[in-house]
C-alpha cells in the first residue's frame, strides 16, 4: 500500500532522515519506533507531504505522491494525528469533528451563498460522518463537552475520530498514546486492533513498548534518521543492533 | 437572556435599528451612527480574514480606501452613475485584493501582517502621489450621493441611514451564511493550526486567498458607501489610522463573532462621542484600553456573552445529566427494593 | 564623482539610521517572536525626549541623546514588562494587537505634552566638512560614525560579554537558555532596553537632518520592518547589511528614478523578494 525508497531529508546540515526504504502492507499495523531524535515524526511529515523529501520516492495506493502537498496527500487517503493535538478547544467535541469530512466536500463560496441542495446535503454528510466516528471511538457520550474540558486521553480519541472522518486508507499514528496511562493504553491498543478490523492500514510511532509488542505485525527501528532493524516483534526483540541503539544511547549518558 | 438568542434577538436588533431615526435627536446622531455602520462592514470583512482565518491584515483600511477611490473617480472624473460605480467598489478592491492574497498568503504569519502592513501604506502613498487621478492630498470632493432607485430618493439623512442599514443587514446575512457553514468551518480550522487543516485535506492557500478576497471586497464595498455618504475623500482614508481603529472595534466587540464588529464599532463611535474633548487624544484612553482588552479580555464584549451564555448552558446540561442519573439509580433502587 | 559621493553618502546616512532601528527591531524579535509594532513610536518618542531636552533645559546634544536612549529604553522595558510579559502564552496575534495599543498611546501621548507641529531640532553640528575634496554635511558624517561605532560597541558587548551571550543564548532558545539558568526575565529587559536606547539614539541623531513630529517614526519602522523580513527576523547582520542595501536603493532609486516616489522603493523590495522567495532572503529555517 505504501512504499518508501530511499527516503533521505536533510535540513542545512542536518540529515534527519537518511536513506529510508520500506514497505507497509494493507491491513496490517506497522509501528516505529527509536530512541528520541531519531527522526520518526520528519518521517512521518514527509509521508503525510509536510516536509518535502531531499531525495527518494513514496509510492501510494501505486501513485507517486512524493511531491504533493500534504492537503493531496491527505486526500489520497493518507490521514494523521499529531503528537500535540490540536484540537479547537473552544467548541464542543462534536463540532471539532465537522470539518474532518471537509475535503470529501466540494461545496464552495457560490454554494453558501445561494444555499444550494449540494451544500445542505455536504454538511448533513459531514455531520453524520462525525457521529459515526464519534461512536466507533467509543466518545458518543462526549459529543456535547468543550474540547478543552477532555481528559488526554479523549483527546486522543477525538484526534483519532478526527483522522477517519477524512476516509483514509491508511492512518498515521503519532505517539497515539502519549501522556496516557497503561489502563488507557490498552484501551488505545484495542481501538487501533478495531480500525484495522475495519480495513484500515494503522502506521504508528510510540516509545511504549508493551503496547507495541503486543499491537505490531511489523517493526521499523529508525536511529540517527536511519533503518536499523526491521521486522516481527520477536524478531526485533531480541535483535542485537536494536538493543544496542537503545542501551547504547543509555551507556553514552551514563 | 434567552429571548436574545436566536433569530429572536437579530430581529430585535433590526427593529432597534430601523427604529433609531425616531429616537435620534437630530441629523448628527443619524450621520454617527450610519458612519459607525459603514465601518461595522468594513470590519466584519477584516473579522473574516483575522478573526476566523487568524491572518492579521493590516492593510485594510487601504481597500476600504481602493473602493472609495474607485467610485470617487468614477464619479467625479468619468461621471459613471453612481451604482455603477459603486458596483465596481467591490469589484476592483476585490480583484487587487486577490493579487495581493496570492503573494502575501504564502507568508508565515509575522511576514503577513508586515506585509499588509507595507501594502497598505503603498496604496497610501500612490493615493497621495498619484494627483492627476486621484487629487493627491487635496483629495476628491463633490462626489455625489447614492442615486434615486426607481421611486426611492436618497436626499435625506434618514434615507440615507436606511440605505446603509441594508447594506449592513446584507453583509451581516452573508457573513452569517459563510461563517456558519462548511466554509466557515474551514477557515476556523486554518486559524485553529495550519498543520492540522492540511492534514484534513484543506488546501491553505485557496481558502486563506478566499478569505481574504472576501474581505477585501467587503472593506471595498463600505469604502463605496463611504464615498457616497461623506462626498469627499482624502488619501488618509488609507491610512494605519484607520486600519487601527477597525481593530479596535473588532477587540471591544469581539473577535470571531458575528455581531463583534457591529457591537464594537458602535460602541467606539458612541464612546469617541463622549469623549469629543479628547479629540486626537482619545488614543491616550484607547491605546491602553486595547492593550487591556488583550490581555484581559481577548473575545470583546460579545465573545464575553457567548462565553458567559455557554458555559451556563453546560452547567444546565451537566445538571440535567445529574439529574438523569439520580433518577436512574432511584428508580434501580426502587426496583431492587 | 561630485554628485556620486553625495548619493553613497545620502545612502550610508539612510542605511545607518534603517539599521540602528532596525537592529533594535531584531533583537526584540529574537525575545519575542513578535515583530514589535510599537518601535517606531519608540524612536519617535527618543527624538521628542531628545529634543526637548535640549531646548527646555539647555542640554548639551550628546547628552540629550543620551538622556533619550535611557528614557526609551526603560519605555522599552515598561512595555516589556506591564505588557508583553503578561501575554507570552497568547496566541501571537495578541502581542501584535498590544504592540499596536502601546504604540497608539505613545503617538497620543506626545502629542497631548507637546502638540503636534513639525519642530526642527537643532545640532551643534551645522557646518560642512571637506575631505579630499569632496564636501559633506557634518551631521550626515556624524550618522554614519554614530551608527557603526554602536554597532560595534553592540557587537563587541554581544560577542565578548557573558551578559551579551546571554542575549544571543535566549534569541536562539529560550527554553534552552533558561534551563542552563540564564535568567529569562533580565535577559528579557536588557534586550528591551537596548532596542529602545538604539531608537532613540537613531532618532536624535537623524532628526537635525528631518523634522521631529509625531508621526516621524512611521515611514522609518516601516522600513525598519522591511530590513529585517528581507535580512532575517532576529538575525544582526542582516539587519545591518539589510539596513544599508536599503538606504542605497533608496538614496540612488531617489535621484535616478523619483524623489517623489523614492519611499516606495523599500516596499517594492520587499513585494518582490517575498514574491520570490517567501521565506526571506537571509533565513535558512526548517519552514
Amino acid at each position: 500500500m505504501l512504499k518508501i525508497e530511499s527516503l533521505t531529508k536533510q535540513f542545512g546540515g542536518l540529515t534527519a532522515v537518511r536513506d529510508v526504504t520500506v514497505s507497509f502492507e494493507k491491513g496490517k499495523i506497522n509501528a516505529i519506533i527509536g530512541p528520541n531524535g531519531a527522526g520518526k515524526t520528519t518521517f512521518f511529515n514527509l509521508i503525510s507531504g509536510m516536509h518535502q523529501p531531499t531525495s527518494g520516492r513514496i509510492v501510494f495506493k501505486g501513485i507517486d505522491v512524493t511531491r504533493m502537498r500534504a492537503d493531496q496527500v491527505a486526500r489520497l487517503g493518507v490521514a494523521r494525528t499529531f503528537q500535540t493535538t490540536h484540537l479547537f478547544d473552544k467548541a464542543t467535541v462534536f463540532d471539532n469533528l465537522i470539518v474532518g469530512h471537509r475535503l470529501r466536500t466540494k461545496s464552495g463560496f457560490w454554494d453558501v451563498m445561494f444555499n444550494t441542495k449540494r451544500l445542505r446535503e455536504e454538511e448533513r454528510a459531514c455531520r453524520k460522518k462525525a457521529e459515526e466516528v464519534l461512536d466507533f471511538v467509543g466518545l458518543s457520550h462526549a459529543a456535547h463537552r468543550l474540547a478543552a474540558d477532555i481528559s488526554q486521553e479523549e483527546r486522543k480519541r477525538v484526534a483519532f475520530a478526527l483522522a477517519l472522518a477524512t476516509d483514509p486508507d491508511i492512518v498515521l499514528l503519532d505517539e497515539p498514546a502519549g501522556g496516557v496511562n497503561p489502563e488507557e493504553t490498552v484501551g488505545l491498543a484495542e481501538l487501533i486492533k478495531k480500525m484495522v478490523n475495519h480495513g484500515l492500514t494503522v502506521c504508528l510511532i510510540e516509545h511504549k513498548m508493551d503496547m507495541i509488542m503486543g499491537l505490531a505485525d511489523k517493526i521499523m527501528v529508525l536511529d540517527h534518521g536511519e533503518k536499523i532493524a526491521e521486522g516481527t516483534p520477536a524478531e526485533i526483540r531480541s535483535n542485537p543492533v536494536v538493543i544496542e541503539a537503545y542501551l547504547g544511547s543509555e551507556h553514552a549518558a551514563a | 437572556m434567552k429571548y436574545l438568542q436566536g433569530k429572536a434577538g437579530w430581529a430585535i436588533l433590526l427593529a432597534l435599528a430601523l427604529l433609531f431615526p425616531l429616537v435620534a435627536g437630530n441629523n448628527y446622531q443619524l450621520y454617527v451612527m450610519s458612519l459607525a455602520f459603514i465601518f461595522a462592514i468594513a470590519t466584519a470583512g477584516m473579522n473574516l480574514i483575522t478573526g476566523y482565518t487568524g491572518q492579521l491584515n493590516l492593510g485594510h483600511a487601504g481597500f476600504m480606501a481602493i473602493g472609495a477611490y474607485t467610485v470617487g473617480i468614477l464619479t467625479v472624473t468619468y461621471e459613471w452613475p453612481f451604482w455603477g460605480a459603486f458596483a465596481m467598489s467591490g469589484v476592483v478592491a476585490g480583484i487587487i485584493g486577490f493579487f495581493v492574497g496570492i503573494v502575501s498568503l504564502r507568508l508565515k504569519e509575522h511576514f503577513f501582517a508586515i506585509f499588509t502592513l507595507c501594502v497598505g501604506f503603498i496604496i497610501y502613498l500612490i493615493i497621495e502621489k498619484w494627483d492627476s487621478v486621484t487629487g493627491g492630498t487635496v483629495g476628491i470632493i463633490g462626489i455625489p450621493g447614492p442615486a434615486p432607485i426607481g421611486p426611492i430618493e436618497f436626499n435625506s439623512a434618514v434615507s440615507q441611514y436606511y440605505l446603509v442599514v441594508f447594506f449592513l443587514v446584507v453583509s451581516l446575512w452573508l457573513m452569517h451564511r459563510i461563517v456558519n457553514s462548511l466554509l466557515g468551518r474551514t477557515f476556523v480550522a486554518i486559524r485553529n493550526s495550519d498543520d492540522l487543516a492540511q492534514a484534513l485535506g484543506i488546501n491553505l492557500m485557496r481558502n486563506k486567498t478566499l478569505s481574504f478576497v472576501l474581505s477585501t471586497i467587503y472593506a471595498g464595498v463600505a469604502g463605496g458607501l463611504y464615498a457616497g455618504y461623506v462626498r469627499f475623500l482624502g488619501p488618509d482614508l488609507a491610512g494605519t489610522h484607520y486600519t487601527f481603529d477597525m481593530i479596535t472595534f473588532l477587540l471591544v466587540g469581539g473577535i470571531g463573532t458575528l455581531l463583534g464588529p457591529v457591537a464594537g464599532s458602535l460602541l467606539v463611535a458612541w464612546v469617541t462621542q463622549y469623549l469629543q474633548f479628547l479629540a486626537d487624544y482619545r488614543m491616550l484612553v484607547f491605546g491602553p484600553l486595547l492593550v487591556l482588552l488583550v490581555i484581559f479580555f481577548p473575545h470583546g464584549i460579545v465573545g464575553f456573552y457567548y462565553k458567559k451564555r455557554m458555559e451556563r448552558e453546560m452547567k444546565k446540561a451537566a445538571a440535567a445529566a445529574q439529574a438523569n442519573r439520580a433518577q436512574a439509580v432511584n428508580k434501580e433502587a426502587g426496583n431492587n427494593a | 564623482m561630485e554628485l556620486f559621493f553625495q548619493l553613497v553618502l545620502n545612502g550610508l546616512t539612510l542605511g545607518s539610521v534603517y539599521g540602528l532601528v532596525a537592529l533594535g527591531l531584531t533583537l526584540v524579535y529574537g525575545i519575542l517572536h513578535v515583530p514589535n509594532f510599537s518601535h517606531g513610536a519608540l524612536y519617535m518618542v527618543g527624538a521628542y525626549v531628545a529634543f526637548f531636552l535640549m531646548t527646555d533645559y539647555g542640554i548639551n546634544y550628546w547628552v540629550a541623546i543620551l538622556g533619550a536612549a535611557a528614557v526609551v529604553g526603560v519605555l522599552g522595558v515598561l512595555s516589556e514588562r506591564l505588557v508583553f510579559h503578561p501575554l507570552r502564552d497568547a496566541p501571537p496575534i495578541h502581542d501584535k494587537i498590544a504592540a499596536i495599543g502601546i504604540l497608539l498611546f505613545l503617538e497620543a501621548g506626545v502629542m497631548a505634552i507637546w502638540g503636534a507641529d513639525f519642530r526642527r531640532m537643532q545640532t551643534p553640528y551645522n557646518e560642512i566638512v571637506e575631505i579630499f575634496g569632496l564636501t559633506a554635511p557634518a551631521q550626515r558624517l556624524l550618522i554614519i560614525v554614530g551608527a557603526f561605532v554602536l554597532v560595534g560597541a553592540l557587537h563587541l558587548f554581544l560577542k565578548k560579554t557573558i551578559l551579551g551571550s546571554t542575549i544571543i543564548a535566549m534569541a536562539q532558545n529560550r527554553e534552552g537558555a533558561s534551563l542552563v539558568g540564564i535568567n529569562a526575565t533580565q535577559v528579557s529587559m536588557l534586550t528591551f532596553f537596548i532596542s529602545g536606547a538604539l531608537a532613540a539614539v537613531a532618532a536624535g541623531l537623524f532628526a537635525p537632518i528631518n523634522l521631529v513630529f509625531p508621526s516621524m517614526g512611521h515611514l522609518v519602522i516601516m522600513k525598519a520592518f522591511v530590513i529585517i523580513v528581507l535580512g532575517g527576523m532576529g538575525s544582526i547582520p542582516g539587519a545591518i547589511i539589510g539596513g544599508l542595501i536599503i538606504g542605497f536603493a533608496e538614496s540612488f532609486a531617489g535621484f535616478y528614478i523619483s524623489t517623489h516616489y523614492k519611499d516606495l522603493v523599500a516596499f517594492l523590495l520587499l513585494v518582490v523578494i517575498l514574491s520570490v522567495r517567501p521565506e526571506g532572503l537571509f533565513t535558512k529555517g526548517v519552514r
